[in-house]
């Protein structure tokens, strides 16, 4: 094995693109899949007798299939329907659709955490049901759903990796296919399980500080360590979001 | 006399279980009302159902002069001025005792940070704990956090006190602390309706006492009148039982 060629991997131009765009996926589907998770929580939250044969049937077709399928189904089909996508943007779509379904079980494990008395309680101060969401509900959900949001977020880098399969060109497909060019797969492949691995600690990083930020006793705490502002007497020891 | 809030024979059912039936009361301004009665009478309906928590099936509610019992749309805006207190105190539990009181006045009335703040600190003065403020709600006693849930409803200076069994969830130690808060509102002159088994705030802070049975508005009686025997049977058996 070479050192050197592990590094010359790691700093070409197609290992960097190849990174970059495995990133882009991720983030991308990512931002999709909550956004389709969200309306389908709030969906189910309502009780509607349509919503709910809707939200189940979605849930029921994008967690019943394998996501490979779902990706490469979305690439053969559509064209036959003459619906013609990029494969970037058919592999978001499969990604995104498939991300919703669990995002959707997720967001709305944490709204129903939050209990009944809190919701109450913001009606009664006299806060329309937006309202109460905004400020009492989705703070109060939003931490408990953040562990298990990391984890779809780790789960999503990894699974962008099958999308090579419709020859979008990110950092599994770009390695293997400079391993086989070079017949280096050790030193190719090496360099990608970095990539991946320096991304997902990149993503559990994010994922502390994101829960730090939204631990209020955590915040607060930090604000009073702030020694400036005590002695500048612009101490604002409370923050209302 | 116009009356500031008047009940006017309200029904209610919860599928086959009628817990409200043909409930009529009055309250005028300033007044303490007690209600009292075996759980299961209906007495947290019949208050869930003045800030419109809890749509009756029929009948009406005047408040300050206005029919409200179908306000859906605008029951928010009802609701600013009926201050409510829970059994299980509900305080916001993501935000710290001061947050909790400042929410409603920034979030719904718009006020500002620094004003929110001032009125949130008078509060949490007035109800005996400006030390904890910053403290969350699972840092707090019992009785530290029904206080600061009877400041988070002033707050909004409502022009009615709602209370829904504010000291049943608390050790015995801690009930007077709340009880204490709540005479020296009433003695203030806030109009307040009290869902409580403690007689003896009933006897020392109500003007009227309300006994309730099986959905059922029994009595209702001036409070020196009601303890001093002249009850309805049902009333006496009752309170007989909870006196020992």
């Amino acid at each position: 094995m070479s050192i050197e060629l592990v590094w010359h991997y790691l700093v070409s131009p197609s290992f960097i693109h190849g990174a970059g765009m495995t990133l882009l996926l991720t983030a991308t589907s990512l931002f999709f899949g909550v956004v389709i998770g969200l309306v389908l929580a709030l969906i189910q939250e309502s009780q509607t007798r349509t919503g709910q044969v809707v939200s189940f049937f979605y849930l029921w077709l994008f967690r019943g299939t394998p996501v490979l399928f779902q990706v490469i189904f979305i690439y053969n089909v559509l064209p036959s329907f003459g619906i013609k996508l990029s494969a970037f943007v058919c592999a978001v779509l499969a990604l995104s659709l498939n991300e919703g379904a669990y995002m959707a079980e997720i967001l709305r494990s944490g709204l129903q955490a939050v209990k009944k008395g809190q919701r109450t309680a913001g009606l009664a101060l006299g806060m329309t049901g937006s309202q109460m969401m905004r400020y009492v509900v989705v703070p109060q959900a939003a931490r408990i759903v953040l562990p298990p949001i990391g984890n779809q977020m780790i789960g999503m880098l990894k699974l962008s990796a099958l999308v090579s399969v419709i020859a979008v060109e990110e950092l599994l497909l770009v390695a293997n296919q400079t391993a086989s060019a070079d017949f280096r797969y050790f030193e190719a492949l090496t360099a990608a399980g970095i990539y991946y691995l320096a991304m997902t600690t990149a993503f559990m990083g994010l994922q502390i500080l994101i829960e730090t930020a939204l631990d209020p006793k955590k915040r607060l705490r930090m604000r009073r360590v702030s020694l400036t502002e005590g002695m500048l007497g612009t101490s604002k020891s409370f923050a209302i979001r | 006399m116009q009356h500031f809030l008047e009940i006017v024979g309200i029904n209610k059912s919860f599928g086959s279980v009628q817990v409200l039936k043909t409930c009529s009361m009055t309250v005028a301004a300033k007044e303490t009302v007690v209600v009292i009665g075996p759980s299961g009478s209906g007495k947290s309906t019949l208050l869930r159902s003045i800030n419109l928590l809890e749509p009756v099936d029929s009948g009406d509610i005047f408040f300050a002069g206005e029919n409200i019992t179908r306000e859906r749309k605008n029951a928010h805006l009802l609701r600013q001025q009926i201050g409510m207190v829970f059994q299980n105190f509900e305080l916001f539990a993501h935000l710290s005792a001061i947050e909790n009181v400042m929410l409603a006045p920034m979030k719904i009335l718009g006020i500002n940070l620094t004003d929110a703040h001032d009125i949130a600190s008078d509060l949490l003065r007035k109800v005996q704990i400006p030390e904890k403020a910053d403290a969350f709600p699972d840092e707090l006693s019992g009785g530290q956090q029904q206080r600061v849930a009877i400041a988070r409803a002033l707050a909004m200076r409502p022009k009615l006190m709602l209370y829904d069994e504010p000291t049943s969830a608390l050790d015995p130690e801690m009930i007077r602390e709340v009880l204490d808060v709540m005479a020296e509102l009433s003695a203030e002159g806030m109009t307040s309706i009290v869902v409580t088994h403690e007689m003896g705030f009933a006897r020392r802070a109500a003007d009227r006492i309300v006994f309730m049975e099986q959905g059922e508005i029994i009595e209702s009686a001036p409070s020196d009148q009601f303890f001093s025997g002249t009850v309805n049977d049902r009333a006496q058996r009752f309170l007989d039982q909870i006196l020992h």
